[in-house]
């Protein structure tokens, strides 16, 4: 089954909480465990808060999320306008930040590799950022449905 | 944001909030460090018994306020961790910085 849905928000801070319950609540129909929702939470609140303030750098802008079904898989996408990068590979690094004053911890990127199956970084100085991250879903039921064997119809 | 301090003789325990998050994160750092140098806290423990989510930008205040006692010579704990924060415990490496009091129940003699 595939389905899609995508929305657009103001990079506001109070909105981190609203993106990660809207793409839970979306993934609801491929029925995850509480594990997976809570991995997917974690990782759309890195990146959403990220592009508000890195994106954006606290400023305004907006924010688009969208989450896309295919089959059992998930595939999110978080993306902005705001200033982009010059290096991805280096920002990707762990414990690296450019906001240390802010009290960055520098793990947000490590958090959604650790979090999701994959996840790919586009993003351009002066023009943007987009990460898409995917994942199976329904990983339990799998496994149920392994322990069934060939049961009677 | 719901998050409670209380204090006790040079100690004191933060309730931290249901979210922890880039957007309590702020408001999270500037009260706790109010009132660590308002009451000369020596020992500082957060307590996670109502916390569901929690993200990177909780690890940064969790890291920082640890800086900060670590500086005056004091003590940091957390409390009460439910499943899902211990894993962002371990992922983190936060659990090497602060001392975790497990929730274990007691082995009966
Ligand atoms: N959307 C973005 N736009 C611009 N820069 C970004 C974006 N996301 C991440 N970065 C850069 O990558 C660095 C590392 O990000 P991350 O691992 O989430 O750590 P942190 O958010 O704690 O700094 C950031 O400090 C920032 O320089
Ligand atoms: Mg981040």
């Amino acid at each position: 089954m595939k389905n899609e849905m995508q929305v657009e928000f103001d990079a506001k801070s109070v909105n981190e909480g609203f993106a990660r319950v809207t793409v839970a609540a979306f993934l609801t129909q491929l029925d995850p465990t509480l594990d997976e929702i809570a991995d997917v939470k974690t990782a759309v609140s890195e990146a959403v808060t990220n592009a508000i303030i890195h994106g954006y750098e606290g400023g305004e802008g907006k924010v688009c999320v969208s989450c896309r079904l295919n089959g059992n898989q998930a595939v999110i996408t978080v993306e902005d306008e705001g200033v982009g990068m010059e290096d991805v590979k280096k920002a990707m690094e762990p414990f690296y930040t450019t906001k240390p004053e802010l009290e960055r911890s520098g793990m947000g990127f490590a958090f959604m590799e650790a979090f999701m199956d994959e996840m790919q970084v586009e993003s351009a100085s002066g023009i943007g950022t987009k990460v898409i991250m995917t994942k199976k879903i329904g990983a339990k039921e799998e496994k149920d449905r392994d322990g069934c064997g060939d049961s009677a119809h | 944001m719901e998050c409670k301090y209380q204090l006790n003789n040079g100690c004191m325990r933060i309730s931290m909030p249901k979210e922890v998050d880039h957007h309590c994160a702020e408001q999270l750092r500037k009260e706790a460090d109010l009132l660590i140098g308002a009451y000369h806290v020596r020992r500082l423990i957060f307590d996670f018994a109502g916390t569901e989510f929690m993200d990177s930008s909780g690890i940064g205040v969790l890291i920082g306020r640890c800086k900060n006692m670590g500086y005056s010579g004091g003590e940091v704990s957390a409390e009460h961790l439910s499943e899902r924060i211990q894993k962002i415990f371990v992922v983190s490496g936060l659990h090497k910085m602060i001392r975790v009091e497990s929730d274990a129940q007691e082995e009966p003699n």
